[in-house]
């Protein structure tokens, strides 16, 4: 069985990660940043991506990145999800960077893993892996390289440099300046969506058929479940400390068993979802054929547990939770907003019924 | 007697050496564990003279696998549990050297099956309650008191045994802990019939059973630290079984989903995925434990695993039921069975589904595994305890 658990250098890694944000992304400056035209943070992004070097993990050295692997991008994830962290580091530094491994592209993906160029890849985020996302009415399509095709609900489409756009069963990368695009005011405005349309953009091809993008889906999808992880842990955490401080009826509201076995609950279901993560990330970083099925699990599973910890730690906060001014609404937006992405968990559930050979009725 | 303790080469030479001495098929299987004992490759993490060699625990498994291949009997560690996984490692920690000599080594062979004489018809979750008087008299102890929930009671040759020996002072203080005779005068074992049918436990009687002083573990009045040793390598025990894929319940109620596509609904298929992924979910939680223990880093993630265990087992075989609609009305034997081990898939689904109404109350009720997390794992506060400071004899009961 596959090592489900961090390596010193992962721990490493994670410190110096999660001081950076500590630093440049209090919860105080999130929420702020909510309120900003700017998609993203983007002294963050070069802070994280670039002079950490997180960008490039799980990039080999000889393509320009750190040669380390998707375990170690996974506790990016992790801390990533803890901060709910304006950057576009799961759409272009897991996803757009999947989709370029997989077709074998080095120009691109040397500047992504430098993070000196954000490339997204534009499907609805609702997308789930084994989808055909160039499939319906108004999809984009090339004809003589140009591309014409609309795509809405585009996850950091706004920050996005290059678009890899799905299209006639290949994949293509197009300069966001060829295209035409509309901000979404967005459940999760940590993570922000975009409309984008094209109407005969220059197009280079950088993969043939479809199976760049279903990587590049199902490498998402499983390391999602490591920022949902994350997510997770910070409600939890947060909420234990707020009901150890609160008191009501002369006691901690904390000793009261209708809160404490809640919490109890809480901090069970997210030790499975660490060891889903770990699963799904170890699958992606070994390229193990059991990746459809630790993906699909670890989607399942982490989306309901961050939905469920982010839910507790409004409703435990009582009012203060229920306002603007608390971080609870941040974790809340983005964890629900994250179990919609790259597929809910009951189109995950639909997957493992053909994986697991359990059909339907 | 070697310095430091042996590395798993070292390990690997010993057993090579052991067996090319003990030919396993031409030695009779009780001489061949004792001289396995002897040699200190039991239990290679028990100190050297009591069936180990002071190495670490995370050793063992490859010695259990050589002695596999070789084709060694084992000492059935299934019929023993309460022996291995609870006595053993508190006689380890509180016994004497005569008792440590006297009772590990027959009991890591299996020729002396344990059973666990804790809980009372007034003592469950608060075992710390219980009123099972030990009164004594010269260098003998004379108990009296009646203790439940006591699985292999009629098979064993010892028990561990916890009771009162000062009702004066706040129950956490009053309990010393004894090995029992369970062949001593005195010492009543009835069966005790559970919701299946069977009979998987027993009440014990004690009237009068007289117990030697050197059979106590531990100092008078100590009982209930000594206690706590048992139980925490209890919840180990419980939470940590390796398993594969669909390896538990859900892979009993996969392969019949499998077989009857006409017992399908869209309903109940929503309800399998959901308990196949939580399944999935929990057997890599329980993986991801066992590496931490071998790495020698136990977290608290036991006491999760069980609470998790025992939710998913009790909502997968109620489902089981359910798909088999009609077939589900049917049960296989209401007869009184004794049974040495519980196996669930020997069983019918209706069996399953009420057995595993006890996982969620044996080893620690799930409520009281939830307390546990929340203070010892989150710090919340403790409950409020109206008994802290009364003497045991006035608590209300």
């Amino acid at each position: 069985m596959t090592d489900l658990l961090y390596t010193e250098i992962e721990s490493d890694l994670r410190a110096s990660v999660r001081e950076v944000l500590e630093d440049k992304a209090p919860w105080t400056a999130v929420l702020a940043g909510t309120e900003k035209d700017e998609p993203h943070d983007a002294a963050l992004w070069t802070a994280v991506a670039a002079r950490l070097g997180c960008a490039g993990l799980p990039v080999p050295e000889d393509l320009g990145g750190a040669g380390a692997s998707w375990r170690e991008t996974a506790v990016v994830m992790e801390e990533l999800g803890r901060a709910a962290a304006p950057v576009p580091f799961l759409t272009s530094s897991v996803i757009a960077t999947a989709a370029l491994l997989a077709a074998g592209e080095r120009d691109l993906l040397g500047r992504l893993a430098a993070g000196e160029t954000i490339a997204v890849l534009a499907v609805p985020f609702a997308t789930a892996p084994g989808a055909d996302p160039a499939a319906g009415p108004g999809a984009p399509a090339v004809s003589d390289g140009a591309l014409t095709g609309e795509v809405a609900g585009v996850a950091d489409g706004m920050a996005a440099d290059v678009f890899l756009v799905p299209a006639g069963g290949g994949l293509y990368a197009v300069d966001a300046a060829h295209a035409r695009r509309t901000a979404v005011t967005s459940l999760d405005m940590t993570r922000r969506l975009a409309d984008v349309a094209f109407a005969g953009a220059p197009a280079r091809q950088v993969a043939e058929g479809p199976d760049a993008v279903r990587a590049a889906l199902l490498t998402g999808a499983a390391l999602l479940a490591s920022e949902q992880l994350g997510i997770a842990e910070r409600c939890l955490d947060d909420t234990v400390a707020y009901v150890k401080t609160r008191y009501q009826f002369g006691r901690q509201i904390g000793s009261y068993q209708a809160l404490k076995h809640r919490l109890a609950d809480l901090w069970t279901s997210i030790t499975q979802a660490r060891a889903a993560a770990r699963y799904a990330a170890s699958c992606a970083a070994a390229g193990d054929p059991d990746l459809p099925v630790a993906a699909a699990v670890a989607q399942a599973h982490c989306s309901a547990v961050a939905v469920k910890a982010a839910e507790e730690c409004v409703q435990m906060h009582g009012g203060i939770g229920f306002t603007w001014e608390h971080s609870a609404h941040l974790y809340l937006k983005r964890a629900k907003a994250d179990s919609i992405a790259l597929g809910s968990p009951d189109r995950h559930r639909a997957a493992l019924a053909v994986l697991a050979d359990l059909p339907s009725a | 007697m070697s310095t430091a303790p042996p590395d798993a080469d070292e390990l690997g030479r010993r057993v090579d050496a052991f067996l090319a001495e003990h030919d396993p098929a031409a030695t009779e299987p009780p001489e061949f564990l004792r001289a396995r004992y002897d040699a200190g490759l039991a239990w290679v993490h028990y100190p050297e003279g009591h069936g180990g060699l002071g190495a670490p625990r995370a050793l063992q498994p490859a010695v259990d696998r050589r002695f596999r291949e070789a084709g060694a009997p084992t000492n059935q560690p299934e019929r023993n549990g309460i022996g291995l996984g609870m006595a053993a490692p508190t006689i380890l920690a509180f016994g004497t050297e005569e008792q440590k000599r006297r009772f590990l080594r027959p009991l890591w062979t299996g020729e002396e099956i344990w059973c666990q004489l804790f809980s009372e018809p007034g003592a469950g979750s608060d075992l710390a309650a219980l009123g099972t008087r030990a009164v004594r008299d010269g260098d003998h102890w004379i108990v009296n008191g009646q203790k439940v929930w006591t699985s292999m009671a009629h098979e064993a040759r010892w028990a561990i045994l916890v009771t009162r020996t000062d009702p004066d002072v706040p129950k956490h203080r009053g309990m010393t802990y004894f090995v029992c005779d369970m062949t001593a005068p005195g010492v009543e074992v009835r069966p005790l019939r559970q919701i299946t049918g069977e009979a998987e436990f027993n009440e014990v009687f004690l009237t009068d059973v007289r117990i030697p002083d050197e059979h106590r573990l531990g100092e008078i009045g100590d009982g209930w630290r000594v206690s706590t040793t048992t139980l925490m390598n209890e919840r180990v025990a419980i939470g940590g079984a390796a398993a594969p894929r669909e390896g538990g319940m859900i892979g009993v109620v996969a392969k019949l989903w499998r077989e009857r596509p006409e017992l399908r609904t869209a309903g109940l298929h929503d309800a399998l995925l959901r308990l196949w992924v939580e399944s999935e979910a929990a057997r890599l939680t329980g993986e991801r434990l066992r590496q931490q223990l071998a790495v020698g880093k136990p977290g608290p993630e036991g006491s999760a695993a069980k609470l998790a265990f025992a939710d998913i087992n009790q909502r997968t075989s109620g489902l089981e039921l359910e798909l088999l609609g009609a077939d589900g009305l049917r049960y296989d034997d209401w007869t009184m069975r004794r049974p040495s081990e519980v196996d669930f898939t020997r069983r019918s689904p209706g069996y399953r589904y009420l057995r595993a109404k006890g996982n969620s109350i044996e080893g620690g009720t799930s409520e009281i595994l939830r307390n546990i997390i929340a203070e010892r794992v989150l710090g919340l506060p403790g409950e409020i305890r109206v008994d802290k400071d009364v003497p045991w004899k006035d608590l209300p009961k």
